[in-house]
């Protein structure tokens, strides 16, 4: 690495951090204000364990989260199969572009969209709705991690376990999916992640009594800084970095470096 | 009047006109061969000629276009992979590396309704057979390359199919490791008995280990015999290419004499021997001369030539020669160290010859 | 190349995730697509007309006489929509230029480096791409206000007599768009560039060339399907974002993303806001493209 590089990495990570350092700092200071260091303080933890409807909203976004990225784990791998197998089938054109359009679609279309629909078949609105859209934007994620590893899949040890006798279901179980468990795993992590952050879809699509984590901390981030939403973000980002780390340290014990 | 064949020589395997295209690309053109029970078979060509594809068709991992695979006197054709009693060792070993290399091997045997007693023993067995003692728990990321090449093969044979399919078995090993095991290969499929057809590149390994070879080009079988057949009376220029270094004297056909064919080369005339392939040729016709490097000998005698040393290659166990002669044209002698004392420098002109048995005259 | 199992099965493989997508994205497009011709009413649903699917052709019939380009024609008349629309391109596209400049040499330093810390490296710029965009949007806001950090610490070194005014302008609008998507840009430029072949910039080396030629004419080149999908990945959501202007760019920002969730939820008129998702759509539609095509071609480089 050059000195260059140094910098610019440097640079690149601190500017990546600082604004969460600052999130982490002050949600331990004892003062109300965020230019005032007040003493150290653990006070605004206890708030947030004393906020009945900030954790009841924390409960909503860990349910939709699992939901839905059980769906988009099931459809992402049918999906990913279906690309890496299938060859060259007709509408294979309109079936990557259903799937990933999803990922960068701007999320106001998507939650408006969707909402429409809902409204137009008159279905109730609630976790049922925030959980089906949270799938639909996370099957493409999962493709394409699936896909990535299904891309690097040695077809032959397929070939093998047909040759010893197993039948494609058999295959499919015992060869196939154990080595490409990892990537839904990650894919399972990333589509909840993606679900526990948004905040746009589900505020369309979520109704009376369904009000995820997102939903709850933007009503009061709208009022300014909070301790207390610093204390949250603290905790959250102590989650995600400990999953991240796991991740990693699996990988690295595996052999492997995919990471996402 | 066809002879009744008895029961006992009936072909293990017989391919009738098999043809496999790949979109414009005809991987496999008719291909008709028999293999008797219990022979050792190579498939032989450069790489893209159809061998592995005609392999991955005996396996069942692609169907024919046209033609017939009957195994013992079964239509396999329209079976799939995993209803054939054939199995496979893959180039890479496809050993499954969530599995220990008794797992891998006990994978065949599951679901045959052997009890799992049965299976354990089996496995023992399998081990035992390709002295893997004292691994069996390891994962195949912890072998070393030849033990994964006898997991590989013991799982293959784990199932005891009646033909074995091996594609490059030998592929993945180093050079002192390849030849050991190529004798271990043999010594196992003659105490086995099991048909096994081998897919090689290497014309060493495929003349080191089977009974017959067949060479592919371009999707063709075209020619099948023992090994020394085909070195010493290759059917065509392809052939004697492949199977080792070769020199070509182009020249003319000229009359039959005795037992050998005359030929005008730009050389001078020779006399040589004749390949079946040129029954139908007449005086006049463009042929070329054959002739293995360690059978182009310096001296006087038959067939003589002359020409001056341009490079001298000491190889060990035999010295290689090349010699422009006349015309310009290289020729390669190579001898055995064992005859030589002295002998010519570079620069020196040196005589020629070969025995008229030695050569081998083919179209051109 | 085995052909894979039988139709049936491929279509039990293939059937749940298109009909799952086609009901769930494809079909709510066209139902946008028609509110936005619909005219706004207060009543539940908020427009009209609706198909009464009982009046057989009649109700088809007057379903289609009811659709009007009103909407869209307000939209071109108000020039608050052309103005959002411009500005939304305008900060979509600054804001890529300048993720381009910052993650380029990032993307490019963590595949310098060397192999045992480059999965650290990787984890420091994935651990903020998995952490809560909302907050971490938010956490700028304590940073920018002009009681905020970044004042405080200019104010006390003497830099500024007055604090800036940074939160609610354009330019917080810009910090807010680099910081979020800068792991987007990162992750699939490093990607592709950790597995150029180490030779060819040596190669470049020995033939003479200098860093900067290397970079340039070597390097740059071939990490450029990389570059195109982040630059795309970023710059195509950043054209409808929401969450950005609305903490950071204050009451006045105009970003259709934004506009959408207004006409939307406060003024309450879904066929304005249907009109607006389609303008959006239409702005996208091209980037999307072009993101699929950089998408194939990057797994090639990848492969």
């Amino acid at each position: 690495m050059t000195a260059f590089n140094r910098i610019a990495l440097t640079a690149g990570l601190g500017f990546l951090y600082a604004p969460i350092l600052v999130l982490i700092v002050y949600s331990f200071n004892d003062s109300r204000l965020v230019t005032v260091w007040g003493g150290f303080s653990t006070r605004w933890y206890g708030v947030l364990f004393g906020d009945g409807p900030l954790l009841a909203s924390a409960l909503v976004s860990l349910k939709v989260a699992t939901l839905a990225a059980a769906i988009a784990v099931a459809l992402g791998t049918l999906a990913a199969l279906a690309l890496d197998r299938h060859g060259r089938f007709t509408g294979r054109s309109v079936f990557t572009g259903l799937l990933y359009a999803p990922m960068v679609m701007p999320e106001v279309i998507t939650g408006l969209s969707l909402l429409l629909l809902f409204v137009g078949l008159d279905v109730e609105r609630g976790i049922p709705t925030i959980v089906i859209a949270h799938a639909t934007f996370g099957t493409g994620f999962v493709a394409v991690v699936v896909g990535a590893r299904l891309k690097g899949f040695d077809r032959s040890l397929e070939e093998a376990a047909a040759d010893l006798g197993a039948s494609p279901a058999r295959v499919f179980l015992t060869v196939t999916l154990p080595l490409i468990a990892p990537s839904l795993a990650a894919g399972f992590l990333l589509a909840f992640t993606l679900s526990l952050d948004d905040l746009v879809i589900a505020s369309f699509v979520s109704g009376p009594g369904a009000t995820t984590l997102p939903m709850r901390l933007y009503s009061q981030v709208r009022l300014g800084v909070n301790p207390e939403i610093n204390a949250a973000s603290t905790l959250l980002i102590g989650a995600v970095s400990l999953v991240v780390l796991a991740a990693s340290w699996l990988g690295a014990r595996r052999g492997t470096t995919e990471t996402v | 009047m066809p002879i009744p064949i008895p029961q006992s020589l009936e072909p293990l395997l017989r391919l009738d006109g098999i043809t496999k295209s790949f979109g414009a690309h005809r991987a496999v053109d008719t291909v008709s061969l028999d293999l008797a029970q219990g022979e050792f078979f190579c498939l032989l060509g450069p790489s893209g000629c159809g061998k592995s594809t005609l392999l991955r068709l005996l396996a069942g991992f692609e169907t024919p276009d046209a033609g017939m695979i009957r195994l013992g006197g079964e239509d396999l054709t329209g079976l799939p992979p995993h209803r054939r009693p054939v199995n496979m060792m893959f180039q890479s070993y496809a050993l499954f590396p969530h599995m220990s290399v008794a797992q891998n091997l006990a994978y065949g045997l599951q679901g045959l309704g052997l009890s799992r007693s049965a299976i354990a023993e089996r496995v023992e067995g399998l081990v035992r057979l390709v002295k893997l003692e004292g691994f069996e728990r390891r994962r195949p990321d912890k072998l070393s390359g030849g033990q994964r090449q006898r997991v590989a093969l013991a799982r293959a044979l784990a199932r005891e199919p009646r033909l074995l399919l091996l594609d490059e078995p030998l592929g993945a090993l180093d050079r002192a490791l390849r030849e050991e095991t190529q004798g271990e290969l043999r010594a196992l499929q003659r105490r086995l008995g099991t048909g096994f057809v081998v897919v090689t590149h290497d014309p060493e390994e495929a003349m080191a280990l089977a009974d017959r070879i067949g060479v592919m080009d371009r999707g063709r079988l075209v020619q099948v015999g023992p090994p020394r057949e085909l070195y010493e009376r290759p059917a065509s220029r392809f052939v004697a290419g492949l199977l080792g270094d070769v020199n070509l004297i182009a020249g003319l056909l000229g009359l039959a004499d005795g037992g050998l064919r005359s030929v005008h080369t730009e050389l001078g005339p020779v006399r040589a021997l004749a390949s079946e392939a040129l029954a139908g040729a007449g005086p006049g016709d463009p042929v070329v001369v054959a002739l293995r490097p360690e059978r182009l000998r310096l001296g006087v005698g038959d067939n003589a030539l002359s020409g001056t040393l341009v490079d001298t290659a000491y190889l060990g166990d035999r010295v290689r020669r090349r010699i422009r002669m006349a015309d310009g044209t290289i020729l390669c002698a190579s001898a055995s160290l064992l005859d030589e004392a002295g002998g010519p420098v570079v620069g020196d002109s040196v005589s020629l010859g070969f025995a008229p048995q030695a050569g081998w005259v083919l179209p051109a | 190349m085995r052909r894979g199992g039988p139709v049936l099965g491929r279509w039990l493989v293939r059937a749940p995730p298109v009909l799952w997508l086609g009901v769930f994205f494809l079909v709510p497009f066209a139902i946008t697509v028609k509110i936005s011709l619909s005219t706004p009413v207060t009543a539940q649903p908020p427009y009209r007309p609706v198909l009464d699917w009982s009046a057989g052709i009649a109700g088809w019939r007057a379903f289609f006489e009811g659709l009007e380009l009103t909407n869209y024609a307000m939209l071109a008349a108000d020039s608050l929509y052309w103005e959002a629309t411009l500005s939304s391109l305008a900060y979509a596209a600054g804001a890529t230029a300048i993720l381009v400049l910052i993650g380029t040499p990032m993307a490019l330093a963590m595949a310098r480096a060397s192999a045992r810390t480059q999965p650290l490296l990787v984890a420091l710029v994935v651990v903020p791409f998995w952490t809560s965009f909302l907050i971490r949007v938010y956490a700028w806001i304590a940073i920018l206000k002009p009681e905020g950090l970044l004042n405080a610490a200019l104010l006390k070194f003497g830099l500024l007599v007055q604090p800036l005014e940074i939160l609610n302008t354009p330019l917080a609008v810009m910090i807010g768009l680099t910081y979020a998507y800068l792991p987007f840009l990162v992750l699939p430029l490093y990607a592709v560039m950790s597995r150029l072949d180490t030779a060819l910039p040596e190669a470049a080396a020995d033939l003479g060339a200098s860093r900067s030629r290397i970079f340039f004419s070597i390097t740059l080149p071939l990490a450029m399907p990389g570059l195109v999908a982040g630059a795309l990945l970023c710059f195509i959501p950043m054209v409808g974002e929401f969450i950005i202007p609305d903490l950071l760019g204050g009451s006045e920002t105009l970003m259709l993303g934004r506009m959408l969730w207004i006409e939307f939820f406060s003024n309450r008129d879904w066929p304005i806001a249907s009109a607006v998702a389609v303008l959006l759509l239409i702005l996208v539609v091209g980037p999307v493209v072009i993101f699929r095509g950089a998408e194939e071609q990057r797994e090639e480089a990848l492969r």
